[in-house]
């Protein structure tokens, strides 16, 4: 079953309710809905690329848990019906597709690019950067915008005011960049966002995000920086 | 009617490169850029293996350039690839002071792998998810230009021509349903690939050949199209790209008989020879009966069991993570199941050494374009240093060329979008009667040219296919769309999408037909050799008033400077 929901003709999403032969253990609930639109009905409508795990498009509720769809087996919900919705906590554009330019916003807001008080030119070369220094913001690293921990953030369901656990950890990788300067100019934006404070351990973002990233992690650290100065990441020590 | 200096069209590394590098080339002009979806999504984020550049002292230019012109069986243009490897490493220097992730060697500078084709380790990487890192970092660093607007889920459907010029395109607002006319004094196409006219290939839904189509139906040339590049190492059903990192960091190709068979084809280089050949050696393996037989087909083993937990969740953690979630193993035990499968277009709109097209105020640039750098056949890690290096050239000359011309005429604009609007409200949201699915149309033209214009190619095989285009494209005529919504109507968009991919198919075909030879990974069954008196020349094909007619090609010398043409053996 599929959400559908076209705002042109509808006044509230409803569920729609589609067979499909599943011939194959190493289907996807991504192939199912694929198979819905190229061969059953035409105007269901979502976002999906890649296929594999990585540019983050394909992201819906199945059976009510953010997941991307294109690593969702379906022999792990056969033979129970499959109940695939749009992420939960955004607006829904059409059918499965979700607004997220909230975040789009969100990220641009925590400039997530790195910032020195002097750039270095480029005939100089690299800066130098150790694997340990890497591993510090590694996993911050690793988001793919796929929005499935804000469809499971309690607090951002209830105030979208809330930056929300992937643009937090998107500003934490550059904060502890070696190469970043730029904390003093990111913190302000984190720590004065409405929700940061409200932010439990739940870690129910850090649960769904398909990547491996801790976006709980990263917000509770964020809350230490604010507070102890003493202990900010190595690039953004004062010398 | 939004109007700026430099549009760029494609949002994935060549497009954001462009849009900086037209900014800092000129902080006062404004830059547009349409994409069909958000930017991070583009299909750079599915590359893995690295980029390649000259940055040991113990490599050089001259190298970089030989491996490349031979790896291209000598269809590159060589003047390209010389002014090619002398920037990469600029620009990957420039990626880094952007706070690209790469990996490190202990004394903390970039790393470098070895990769096929490369005599030397000149490819630079952030694990094995070297184009996500790059994606995300130039989008993110993108973010910060005020100068850059963007126009994201904006699905291009037509460029606006004036004169000689190029001044604009129409796009479809995908949310709304509008139809805009985005004015420019120069466009740039960054596009991408055409990987989604082939059934079983590593790239993903996007790439339709969008760019490719567009400058087509302008009157742009389409240079080399039969260049198709079929990876060795994709994973049976999905296609999901196993990186070639996986042979570079000494992971062996073996056949059912356990033999590392690739001694017989390519005995100096093993593992890390060339994908053109390596695909054909496998493919010319199971028909000799000595591959694996799968489920979904014929089958290779790639083993890295021999390299150590330590060493493939270091340098191929996405690897392992592929394996456990898409096939359920752990690559730390079990070999991979791996066959080729298509990875990436060598041809795309004909482009030169600046990007400029033959239409004024039209650059191309990335997988789209066709600069000249790949010949017959792209090595692998060339690609992501190509979309930085030739997204950057594109970048400057058009933005030098919008400070030299004056703005575009609104008048005739505005006739074109209401013809474009009524052309695509009329052939498709308004269509009705029609029988035939989309779906099924794009099916069986993937599975033809899958069969058609694969790894190996024959006249009758060609010919078939040309009938089978010809026969899809008239069934196109009758297809039927359900989706009348404006809204968010990606029944529209396939339906577009699946119309460029019909053109553009039709000219892989024709020009695969017309080289009568076997150059890179253009592999002639019926005409085994390669052929230098007579196609060690570009095709070009271009485009008739009519859809179903046949292209018309021309043939363009390819520059020659210091790499002689020899016989290309490993």
């Amino acid at each position: 079953m599929a959400t559908r929901f076209d705002p042109d003709k509808d006044s509230a999403p409803r569920l729609q309710s589609y067979d499909i032969p599943f011939p194959d253990e190493s289907m996807v609930v991504l192939d199912g809905l694929n198979y819905i639109k190229a061969h059953v009905d035409g105007t269901l409508s979502y976002r999906w690329s890649c296929r594999m795990g990585i540019c983050g498009s394909c992201g819906m509720m199945v059976n009510g848990t953010p997941k991307l769809t294109c690593n969702a087996f379906l022999r792990d919900y056969w033979p129970k019906p499959v109940i695939v919705e749009p992420l939960s906590n955004f607006p829904i554009i059409r059918d499965l597709v979700i607004d997220m330019e909230d975040f789009m916003h969100k990220l641009k807001s925590i400039k997530p690019w790195i910032i020195r008080k002097q750039e270095i030119p480029l005939g100089a070369g690299e800066h130098r950067q150790t694997t340990s220094q890497i591993d510090d913001f590694r996993q911050f690293s690793q988001c793919i915008n796929c929005m499935l921990c804000y469809a499971a953030c309690p607090v951002y369901g209830l105030n979208d005011e809330f930056l929300g656990p992937a643009a937090i950890a998107l500003a934490r990788r550059y904060n502890l960049d070696s190469r970043d300067q730029g904390l003093k100019e990111r913190l302000p934006v984190i720590a004065d966002s409405e929700g940061i404070w409200e932010c439990s351990f739940v870690g129910e973002c850090s649960v769904v995000c398909p990547k491996g990233v801790d976006p709980a992690k990263a917000i509770q650290q964020t809350k230490l920086d604010t507070t102890m100065r003493f202990l900010l990441p190595y690039g953004n020590r004062e010398p | 009617m939004e109007s700026y200096d430099v549009l760029v069209v494609g949002g994935g590394l060549a497009g954001l490169r462009a849009a900086i590098a037209a900014v800092e080339t000129n902080p006062r002009i404004k830059v547009g850029m349409v994409s069909k979806v958000y930017p991070m999504r583009s299909h750079t984020v599915s590359a893995e293996g690295g980029a390649a550049a000259v940055l040991r002292p113990e490599d050089s230019y001259e190298t970089h350039a030989y491996d490349t012109i031979k790896g291209s069986d000598y269809l590159a243009d060589q003047e390209v690839v010389e002014a090619f490897v002398r920037e990469a490493p600029i620009e990957v220097i420039q990626m880094e002071h952007w706070g690209c992730p790469w990996s490190r060697d202990p004394d903390g500078k970039i790393s470098v792998r070895p990769f096929g084709g490369m005599t030397t380790w000149r490819t630079c990487f952030a694990a094995d998810k070297s184009g996500f890192h790059m994606l995300h970092t130039v989008f993110q660093t993108s973010l910060k230009y005020k100068q850059i607007h963007r126009h994201d889920e904006a699905f291009v459907t037509k460029l606006l021509i004036e004169g000689s010029r190029c001044v604009g395109v129409i796009a479809l607002d995908q949310r709304s349903g509008r139809f805009d006319a985005i004015t420019a004094k120069a466009v740039i196409l960054a596009t991408g690939g055409l990987g989604r006219v082939y059934a079983f290939t590593t790239n993903g839904n996007i790439c339709t050949g969008d760019g490719m189509a567009l400058a087509y139906r302008a009157g742009v040339g389409l240079k080399d199209m039969e260049m198709v590049q079929f990876h060795p190492t994709g994973l049976p059903f999905t296609g999901i790209l196993i990186t070639e990192a996986v042979r570079g960091e000494g992971g062996y190709l073996t056949n059912s008989e356990g033999e590392r068979f690739l001694k017989r084809y390519v005995p100096n280089k093993m593992e890390l020879g060339p994908r053109d050949i390596i695909s054909r050696a496998m493919t010319v393996e199971f028909e000799e009966g000595r591959g694996f037989e799968g489920p979904h087909g014929k089958y290779m083993h790639l083993d890295v069991r021999h390299l150590g937990e330590d060493l493939i969740d270091r340098k191929l953690p996405f690897m392992r993570e592929l394996g456990r979630e898409f096939v359920g193993i752990d690559i730390v035990h079990e070999p991979i199941p791996v066959r080729p499968v298509q990875h990436y277009m060598m041809g795309g709109v004909d482009a030169d050494i600046s990007c400029a097209t033959a239409i004024p105020g039209l650059y191309a640039a990335g997988e789209c374009a066709n600069v000249g750098l790949n010949g017959g056949n792209r090595l692998g890690s060339n690609s992501l240093s190509e979309c930085l290096v030739f997204g950057a050239a594109a970048g400057r000359a058009a933005s030098a060329y919008a400070s030299s011309v004056s703005a575009v005429a609104t008048n005739p604009i505005d006739a074109m979008l209401w013809d474009e609007a009524r052309r695509v409200e009329s052939a498709y949201l308004e269509k009705t009667g029609g029988e035939e699915r989309i779906g099924t149309i794009r099916e069986e033209m993937q599975r033809d040219m899958d069969a058609g214009a694969g790894v190996f190619r024959t006249r009758e095989g060609l010919d078939k296919l040309t009938e089978q285009l010809g026969g899809l494209r008239e069934r196109f005529e009758r297809i039927k769309i359900e989706d009348s919504s404006r809204t968010f109507n990606t029944e529209l968009t396939a339906a577009l999408e699946l119309d460029f991919m019909l053109e553009v198919s039709q000219s892989i075909v024709a020009s695969a037909l017309a080289r009568e030879e076997s150059r890179g990974a253009h592999a002639r069954r019926d005409f085994p050799e390669r052929n230098d008196e007579k196609y060690l020349k570009h095709t070009v094909a271009f485009s008739r008033a009519s859809e179903s007619a046949r292209p018309r090609l021309e043939y363009r010398d390819v520059h020659i400077t210091n790499f002689k043409p020899q016989a290309r053996t490993y």
